[in-house]
């Protein structure tokens, strides 16, 4: 048995397909390719896979993450290939990366943040021509309070401390945000607060978001290290 | 990338915009320019279940098989879209390339049930097409319509310009041939039509009149000209074996109804239950080799990845060498986790056997269908099951762990008496008490018996095309009866029943047997906004009583009324191989309670040995000589 990492894109018309029928696209991709997966236990046995982070629809992704048992080892490059014979347009695996088959490694649990690029639709919202520096400023603040939801309750949280980076470039936003089982802030809602803090409107549809990558923090001591999850895997050759 | 007909502000507004895209593995994309005939392929009800029928994919495969032909598909939209389509004037597009349906040379539209009419007109509508035949001109595509509910054209032979009778794996190379060269004649619609109407099977609506008695009834159906055949005849596939089979079906992203590999293992049926109108018009039972079926069932699962199979057909434990072919399943499904569904099987020993091997018994139930509630009624309807069979299956069943149970009923059948009816309950109970008569170690718990009974809609074509029809107040009456005297019952606690829409199997009927005169009343009713008449949620009766009424059409003259063998029947002019006199004698026998024995018991001259194939050859290898025709 050896647990891998596979990490792929998902762009184009894809982005409207919801996270269950990812998994689902995904077990009927490796049955199809013929590689064997470990099944549960029980009457119906069926495949395991763990994804890092589920991703809403509408969101496009080059950094899509899923741990899954395989039954007998293959190298790295035969199984993307094997897996990309497989694919819609749209989605496409990126890497196949060995990684420790413990519960601490497990995807999901590693997930300490993401990467996102916010494009502005300038049909739909009139874009401040300072973004940069409204971004800047944006980040100076020492508290940035939001309302924010969660499936429990509705409280005021300061969300500073979860945003790592923020930056502006013509009509785009990269952030680095945390993200994950502890904290988990989501692009929309650092969108809703900068469009408050520099008073423009935020229509609906206003603004495609897509998801560059998910990193785990690898650092000691309250330093974060943020290493993106394929890189704590190794090559199988 | 393909550039969606939907923009993304839309879709996002969707339930489910997974619906819309297209994209799906196994569908296919040709070039446009390199194709000659462009085909849309529609099912006219919402994505999950239009993926789920098996014709489709089958035509798709086929269609796409022809390297100058590109078929798409096309479903209904959901009312969240319907609605924005409307007020946008966005026109219904093809999964595929995402251009209007309005572009193709053939609108294609599979009628499966008679519920789904308006839906029709939905997707005429929105495709900017006509929803006249009469109206449409040279830019249009023709539309034509296919399956089981051709079979009676009538009530919506206003709507489409051809029909096809029979199975769809026959005469479309000649319709397309005959298409291809027409087009470059640059002769009028009507034109190609009058030439379409000469290819067995093909059905012109426009080019056949009809008058009517006084009485209402019809008088004469005839056709236009000398040079339309005055009968059309079913086309059906007798090289079974040898026709393509779609090996690489088209697999959705979203769940729909049949999320697993649907392998058609025979077409046909020997039982000859009069109710049932699939087990005449696709006679004679044809068998598919097992060997073929064997190497179809790895295809299929290798070109898609489904962790599910499933055996169709009316009734498979019909097929001769299910046994070995079961084997052949278990062996190649189960290291690899695929499971196996055996719908439409009989209990008996062999069948639980196999299913304690595919399903888990704890979790999984048992389904019977009795379809009547005393032997005499089952006898009526030559329903060849005796209640032996059903308690003998179920106390194996039980013994085998299974404690939950559905039993399919009918209410409504011809000649029903209220023993009849209370006999439903009565059989739920029987099986009750058997359960509980086996010792506390021997079985699982408590039982759990589920009877849920549909109202009787006769349909063409069957034994029972002339019975009539209980009215709307009738049938609630005959559930109450059955909710009534499970009540009474000694294990009431085990046993619950449910009922179908009383109102909706009404239309059902109005729509089964209707004639000409019907497609207005289906115009009105989506007018006035019906549409989705299948899904109860949408269901609006107010929309087609008023229909009905400013059409000055009676609903229970189509259903109420006992039909004369002597009657011209509005899809008389169909030949399917089953002859009249046939139905005649099986509505006779039913009277009389007298059972027809099946197809491999003993040929009972249906008429269908013309097809020269299939369990009638079948039976003449093996020495049966009592063939009539």
């Amino acid at each position: 048995m050896v647990r891998v990492r596979i990490k792929f894109e998902k762009t184009g018309c894809m982005k409207f397909i919801g996270h269950l029928d990812v998994m689902r696209y995904f077990q009927k991709v490796l049955r199809r390719a013929d590689i064997p997966v470990v099944l549960s236990e029980g009457f119906s046995p069926h495949m395991q896979m763990s994804f890092a982070s589920p991703l809403g629809v509408g969101k496009t992704s080059s950094g899509e993450y899923f741990d899954v048992d395989l039954l007998e080892p293959a190298s790295s490059e035969k199984l993307v290939r094997r897996m990309n014979e497989q694919m819609v347009e749209g989605m496409r695996v990126l890497s196949v990366k060995k990684v420790p088959a413990d519960k601490a490694n497990k995807c999901m649990t590693l997930t300490a943040a993401a990467s996102y690029t916010v494009s502005l639709n300038p049909d739909r919202i009139s874009i401040p021509d300072n973004l940069s520096t409204l971004a800047e400023g944006f980040l100076s603040q020492s508290e940035i309070t939001v309302m924010r939801k969660t499936k429990r309750k509705e409280e005021l949280t300061d969300i500073r401390p979860w945003i790592f980076s923020l930056t502006a470039k013509d009509t785009s936003l990269h952030m680095l945000l945390s993200s994950g089982s502890v904290h988990n802030l989501k692009p929309e809602l650092v969108m809703e607060a900068l469009a408050s803090y520099g008073s423009f409107g935020l229509p609906e549809y206003s603004f495609r978001i897509h998801r560059n990558e998910l990193y785990a923090d690898k650092g000691t001591d309250g330093d974060v290290r943020l290493v993106p999850l394929e890189e704590l895997g190794e090559e199988i050759v | 990338m393909r550039k969606l007909a939907l923009e993304d502000e839309v879709l996002l507004q969707l339930d489910k915009p997974e619906r819309y895209i297209g994209n799906e593995w196994n569908s296919v994309m040709k070039d446009p320019s390199s194709v000659d005939i462009r085909f849309a392929m529609c099912f006219p009800d919402v994505y999950e279940i239009g993926m789920s029928h098996l014709g489709i994919q089958i035509l798709y495969d086929m269609f796409n098989r022809m390297p100058d032909v590109w078929c798409e598909r096309v479903y209904s939209p959901w009312p969240d879209l319907d609605k924005i389509m409307r007020e946008r004037h966005i026109p219904l597009f093809l999964l595929e390339s995402q251009e209007p349906v309005k572009k193709v040379d053939f609108l294609g539209i599979t009628l499966q049930y008679e519920m789904c009419y308006t839906n029709i007109l939905q997707i005429l509508d929105l495709s900017g097409i006509a929803l006249l035949a009469s109206d449409r001109n040279q830019a249009d595509p023709f539309v034509i319509g296919g399956g089981p509910c051709t079979y009676n054209p009538e009530p919506i032979a206003d709507f489409f310009d051809l029909f096809y009778i029979g199975e769809g794996e026959t005469v479309y190379p000649q319709l397309l041939d005959l298409y291809r060269s027409w087009k470059k004649s640059g002769h009028g619609r009507t034109e190609f039509l009058r030439r379409a109407a000469g290819i067995p099977g093909i059905y012109v609506p426009s080019l056949y009149q009809v008058s009517y008695q006084e009485n209402g009834t019809l008088a004469s159906f005839w056709p236009v000209s000398e040079d339309v055949p005055a009968k059309v005849k079913k086309q059906i596939v007798m090289d079974f074996d040898g026709i393509p089979y779609p090996e690489k079906p088209v697999v959705p992203f979203i769940k729909a109804t049949q999320d697993r590999v649907v392998m058609e293992i025979q077409r046909g049926c020997i039982r000859g239950c009069r109710f049932c109108q699939a087990g005449m018009v696709y006679r004679p039972l044809r068998e598919k080799k097992v060997e073929r079926l064997k190497k179809l069932a790895e295809r299929m699962l290798a070109n898609t990845g489904y962790e599910e199979i499933s055996l169709t057909s009316l009734s498979s434990s019909d097929y001769l060498e299910l046994d070995e072919l079961l084997n052949h399943l278990i062996d190649i499904c189960k290291p690899r986790g695929i499971n196996i569904s055996l719908p439409s099987l009989r209990i008996d020993s062999f069948s639980l056997d196999v299913m304690s091997k595919v399903q888990d018994v704890k979790k999984s139930s048992l389904t019977f269908a009795p379809e009547a509630g005393t032997q005499r009624m089952r006898d009526v309807i030559n329903k060849g099951l005796t209640e032996e069979d059903i308690r003998m299956g179920a106390g194996q069943a039980f013994r085998g762990g299974w404690n939950k149970v559905k039993l399919y009923f009918m209410l409504g059948l011809p000649g029903e008496t209220e023993e009849d009816i209370r006999g439903i309950a009565q059989l739920c109970e029987t099986l009750a008490e058997d359960y509980y008569d086996i010792p506390k170690e021997e079985r699982n718990g408590r039982v759990a018996i589920t009877a849920s009974t549909s109202f009787f809609v006769p349909k063409p074509f069957t034994p029972f095309q002339w019975a009539s029809m209980n009215r709307e107040q009738e049938f609630l009456d005959k559930a109450h009866l059955v909710k009534d005297t499970v009540r009474s019952m000694l294990n009431q606690k085990s046993i619950r029943y449910t009922y179908h829409d009383a109102g909706v199997s009404v239309l059902e009927g109005v729509l089964a047997r209707g004639d000409r005169r019907i497609s207005g009343v289906i115009l009105q009713a989506y007018r006035n906004g019906a549409l989705f008449d299948a899904w109860t949620e949408h269901y609006r009766a107010d929309a087609w009583e008023e229909a009905f009424r400013s059409c000055g059409i009676d609903p229970y003259f189509y259903t109420a009324r006992e039909r004369s063998t002597e009657e011209l029947l509005p899809w008389d002019f169909i030949d399917t191989g089953v002859s009249r006199k046939f139905l005649e004698r099986e509505w006779e026998r039913a009277k009389k309670g007298i059972i027809t024995p099946n197809c491999r018991q003993q040929c009972s001259g249906c008429g269908c040995t013309q097809f020269r194939g299939g369990v009638c050859l079948e039976e003449r290898l093996s020495g049966h000589q009592n063939i009539q025709s």
